[in-house]
């Protein structure tokens, strides 16, 4: 039997990040408790290089390791983006960090390994790598919400979201088996392949479908597996829920995209069915339930709740507008919760948790220009327009139109209607009522620049989104 | 050299002015309100030019502007206005320069916001009706919700919270079943040119519901009965400027798309629903008239006659239908058009006059009750010669600009139908009695109270904003020529669109 070196360059990048992150593992035990700073910059500095390996990599789709990963158009675009984003969670959550004794080197290592696996979760074609990618970034979540270790409150949260994502994970595992044993292959196009060829004729492929479908509903957070979510976001310290709010829903997208797209593409009829109830039901139970809340975290949970609704719109149209319209509203969507929890991190300080609505109250007293980019991040979720919200919602308006679903259409806007009336009452606080408060805003240059940036991007993405749709055209090729 | 961008400016030069207002209000020593004036006049001194070199000869689009936005989508950002839409963008830059003006010594809460509102939402407003891309049309319907939600919100009154959200809501509910249509509509012909909207033949059940999905929009907008409940708890809570725009422009927004879109876009459902839009119309006149006659609260009683004037503008629009079928031509249908148009402007003149001479008496008594007031007259005569003359054009005198369009849709109702215009003109005599009866019981009789003995008249800023509003309301009422001559081209342009079945 003889051996031949599979081709390491397209996983370059994962390599560099494996090995950097473990680099400032050590490097961060070494520095001691004084020189916290070294594992932030030197996270940093792994992101930017990262994006350089990421864009000079050759663009040419290649698969590699026996067809088990692969680097396409769309691995790239997610990935180069999911970099952006971590390090601006980095940066939003040094000042809160530092205030509370958690400027932890875990912290940026655990987001690293958990980036890690979003990006091999980019790159899987095969059920194996996917796996994979998918508990390396579940692992790193659990732990990430744990990681105030002495709040009983993200402990439970922790406890609950380990209980019900190993449940989920197992699912997921139970449906590959399944679909391994009818197929016999692990291998994303075998499967589709196959699939294509016998439909849904096996009984087994019907139990393999179901399970995956819950599986990653789970994972995205959809109705009527939503229940971790709320919890989660409110038990967790603000960075993390950051964290856990952001990018991981790129990196469900994706998941979508290579099982259900790719892999399970042939069986579109199937699941579609099932992905539309799921999707009215996110949009319902997340536009309803959010009006209630008054914990801004929880608000935005459940704000999630009903942008996943969205976003199963534009994969369960099945056609290339619908892909590239999920991919668009993913990416959208990422951007402004990005710009939500960064305000919510803003408005913190030591001993002060800006967790309620209510402390939002005059802002716009207090900062107009941080009103303004919170402004902007909650008519970017309303779906108003100039925002780049509207784009997104639009397109996955425009995938359902394609198919002929007028009636989904229809119940989408009037949902996104109901959940314009929570998103405005935030803005209400800000600016309608005076600030109890009037303290300026106690943060450092490096947040407030590059919020200031976050919030820009969803306005001027807005008023020019070809770039982004450009982007998202060229990802999903096929 | 390329054509002039004169509809880029008149759109984007108000936005920019807006923002320069926000960044002065931080700097110290500079006076906002000059830069909110000085950006409310340029933006004036742009569109004279758009109507100096508008040519009345032709129905086709002018001052064209086209370069691609969105290809994903083949969205162009595509410019360009007819005699229907020029009016009206005059309309939304003369009245900014009277807010403008109004607000000078009243705000005094974040006074930068406040004039940079009202600047962006001007540019947002031209936007919407230069707009010949039904997606662009649709991102300057939506964003000039913003500033206006804004603006009611931080500026009105004890209720304004919930005006403001009401407001917000029910525009957007109705607004996005319209993006649902226009989307259909892009499936349909493979791009958002509201001109190819236009042509794109469709059956009867598309148009229908196509014609439902606008009704529903753009009733909400102008409003019309049953869906206008928002409106005056929105004219009630916004302040003065707020409340001008509203009724001045706003409203006109929803009239405005009923001529760009239900009606050429869908004509065979137009016809078929003509009835239910002469039912709403006529409900609205006499209804919302009776209403309006028992108010107490002066915001409130204009804003119910604004929802009645509307009902003349529907009226107008949808007659057209009614007179083809009784007199089998189609002579007189442009009157009902041109009235409707008329109509549009002059009610922005008018009710945005008397919100304006409102926000004269609240900033001496704050209060807006009609009991609080009585023989005003006595100690502001000046003010009281103003307030009767726009008191007269609202209920219709001849002479004002308030005479025209509501004649010309009577009469052209009357080749239409005897009974229709017979319930129609019945408005004369109800705007006369709720608004007269406004006059008298606020400017007649002996003076009710000290405080109103103690108010001082105009003064010399107050003068000059109704004293314009005055000229402007006599000149149309006296000579409407130069604004039907405008639209003629246009109107008739629309109306052979419209009698053109797509089936």
């Amino acid at each position: 039997m003889n051996f031949t070196a599979p081709a390491f360059t397209p996983a370059v990048p994962e390599m560099f990040i494996f090995g950097m992150t473990c680099f400032i593992l050590l490097v961060d035990v070494f520095a001691g408790p004084r020189r916290r700073a070294v594992a932030y910059w030197l996270s940093l500095a792994t992101l930017v290089g990262a994006v350089w390996i990421t864009a000079v990599l050759p663009h040419a789709p290649r698969l590699t390791f026996d067809g088990m990963f692969v680097n396409d158009a769309m691995a790239r675009a997610l990935k180069l983006f999911t970099y952006v984003i971590t390090a601006a969670i980095f940066i939003y959550s040094r000042g809160y960090l530092e205030a509370r004794d958690q400027f932890k080197g875990e912290f940026y290592v655990l987001g690293l390994f958990g980036m890690l696996g979003i990006m091999v979760l980019c790159s899987s074609h095969s059920l194996l790598t996917l796996y994979i990618g998918l508990e390396l970034l579940s692992l790193c979540q659990y732990a990430l919400v744990a990681l105030d270790r002495d709040s009983s409150v993200s402990a439970e949260a922790a406890m609950k979201y380990f209980v019900l994502g190993a449940i989920a994970s197992g699912i997921l595992l139970y449906g590959m088996s399944i679909l391994y044993g009818i197929t016999g292959t692990l291998d994303l196009g075998q499967l589709a392949v196959f699939v294509a060829g016998s439909g849904l004729t096996h009984i087994g492929l019907v139990f393999a479908l179901g399970f995956i479908v819950v599986a990653l509903a789970f994972k995205f957070g959809a109705v009527p597996f939503h229940m971790w979510l709320p919890d989660v976001y409110e038990g967790a310290r603000t960075p993390v829920t950051l964290y856990v709010g952001s990018i991981p829903k790129i990196g469900a997208f994706v998941m979508f995209m290579r099982l259900l797209a790719d892999g399970l593409g042939g069986l579109h009829p199937s699941w579609e069915q099932m992905l539309i109830a799921i999707s009215v039901l996110s949009m319902a139970v997340g536009s309803v339930l959010a009006i209630a809340q008054t914990n801004i975290k929880r608000m935005l949970a459940y704000s999630t709740i009903s942008h996943v609704g969205f976003i199963l719109l534009g994969i369960l149209a099945g056609t290339r507008t619908g892909y590239i319209a999920a991919m668009f509203y993913t990416l959208t969507y990422v951007l402004m919760a990005t710009a939500a929890f960064g305000m919510v991190i803003l408005l913190s300080r030591r001993g002060f948790e800006a967790d309620n609505i209510a402390d939002f109250k005059g802002l716009n007293e207090r900062s107009p220009w941080f009103a303004a980019m919170m402004l902007a991040a909650m008519f970017g979720m309303t779906g108003a327009p100039p925002f780049i919200g509207f784009f997104a919602k639009l397109y996955v308006i425009r995938a359902v139109l394609d198919i002929h679903l007028v009636w989904l259409a229809v119940v989408a806007v009037l949902f996104a209607v109901i959940s314009a009336f929570y998103y405005l009452r935030v803005v209400k606080y800000m600016y309608f009522d005076r600030a109890d408060d009037k303290s300026p805003l106690a943060a450092g240059w490096d947040i407030k620049w590059v919020l200031s940036g976050n919030g820009l991007a969803i306005l001027v993405l807005g008023i020019f989104p070809a770039p982004l749709m450009a982007l998202c055209v060229r990802a999903i090729g096929f | 050299m390329a054509q002039f961008p004169l509809l880029s400016l008149v759109i984007w030069v108000p936005i920019g002015f807006g923002v320069l207002t926000l960044i002065a209000g931080r700097l110290r020593g500079i006076d906002v309100r000059w830069v909110a004036l000085v950006g409310a006049l340029v933006s004036f001194a742009i569109s004279i030019p758009l109507y100096t070199g508008f040519d009345t000869t032709t129905a086709a689009m002018q001052f064209v502007e086209r370069v691609p936005w969105i290809p994903a989508f083949n969205v162009d950002y595509y410019l360009g206005i007819d005699g229907i839409s020029l009016p009206l963008i005059l309309l939304t830059t003369f009245m900014t320069v009277l807010v403008v003006i109004a607000g000078w010594k009243v705000i005094d809460y974040k006074l930068a916001q406040y004039m940079a509102a009202f600047l962006i939402m001007e540019g947002l407003m031209n936007g919407v009706f230069a707009s010949l891309d039904g997606l662009l049309f649709y991102v300057f319907w939506e964003a000039q919700l913003i500033p206006m939600f804004i603006i009611i919100g931080i500026w009105g009154g004890p209720r304004r919270i919930y005006a403001t959200l009401k407001f917000f809501l029910y525009t957007f509910l109705g607004s996005v079943l319209m993006l649902v249509a226009l989307i259909y509509l892009y499936l349909q012909t493979g791009n958002y040119d509201i001109l190819a909207f236009q042509h794109q033949p469709l059956g009867m059940t598309a148009q229908i519901l196509l014609f439902l999905a606008f009704l529903i929009a753009f009733a909400v907008k102008i409003p019309m009965w049953p869906v206008h409940t928002w409106l005056p708890d929105a004219h009630v809570e916004a302040p003065t400027g707020g409340s001008v725009i509203l009724a001045a422009i706003m409203l006109k927004l929803g009239a405005y798309g009923f001529l760009r879109f239900s009606l050429p876009i869908a004509p065979d459902a137009s016809h078929a629903l003509q009835w239910l839009m002469i039912v709403l119309s006529l409900i609205a006149v006499i209804y919302i008239g009776f209403v309006a006659i028992v108010q107490r609260d002066m915001k409130k009683l204009i804003a119910y006659s604004s929802v009645a004037h509307m009902g003349f503008v529907t009226l107008g629009m949808f007659i057209v239908f009614m007179i083809v079928e009784n007199t089998g031509a189609l002579a007189g249908t442009a009157m009902g058009m041109d009235g409707a148009i008329v109509q549009m402007v002059s009610h922005g003149l008018v009710s945005g006059a008397l919100f304006l001479c409102i926000g004269v008496l609240y900033d001496r008594m704050h209060t807006r009750q009609i009991a609080d007031y009585g023989g005003i007259v006595n100690s502001m005569p000046i003010f009281a010669f103003f307030m009767v003359l726009f008191g007269m054009a609202n209920s219709g005198l001849p002479g004002t600009s308030g005479f025209v369009g509501e004649f010309l849709v009577i009469l052209a109702s009357f080749k239409a139908n005897f009974w229709v215009a017979l319930t129609a003109a019945i408005t004369l005599i109800l705007g006369a009695a709720y608004t007269l009866g406004l006059l008298k019981q606020i400017l007649w009789g002996p003076v009710a109270n000290a405080r109103v003995a103690a108010m001082p008249d105009l003064s010399a800023r107050e003068f000059l904003v109704l004293g314009l509003l005055a000229l402007s309301v006599l000149a149309l009422g006296v000579y409407p020529q130069p604004l039907i001559h405008v639209m003629d081209a246009s109107v008739s342009n629309l109306v052979h669109q419209v009698m053109q079945s797509k089936l």
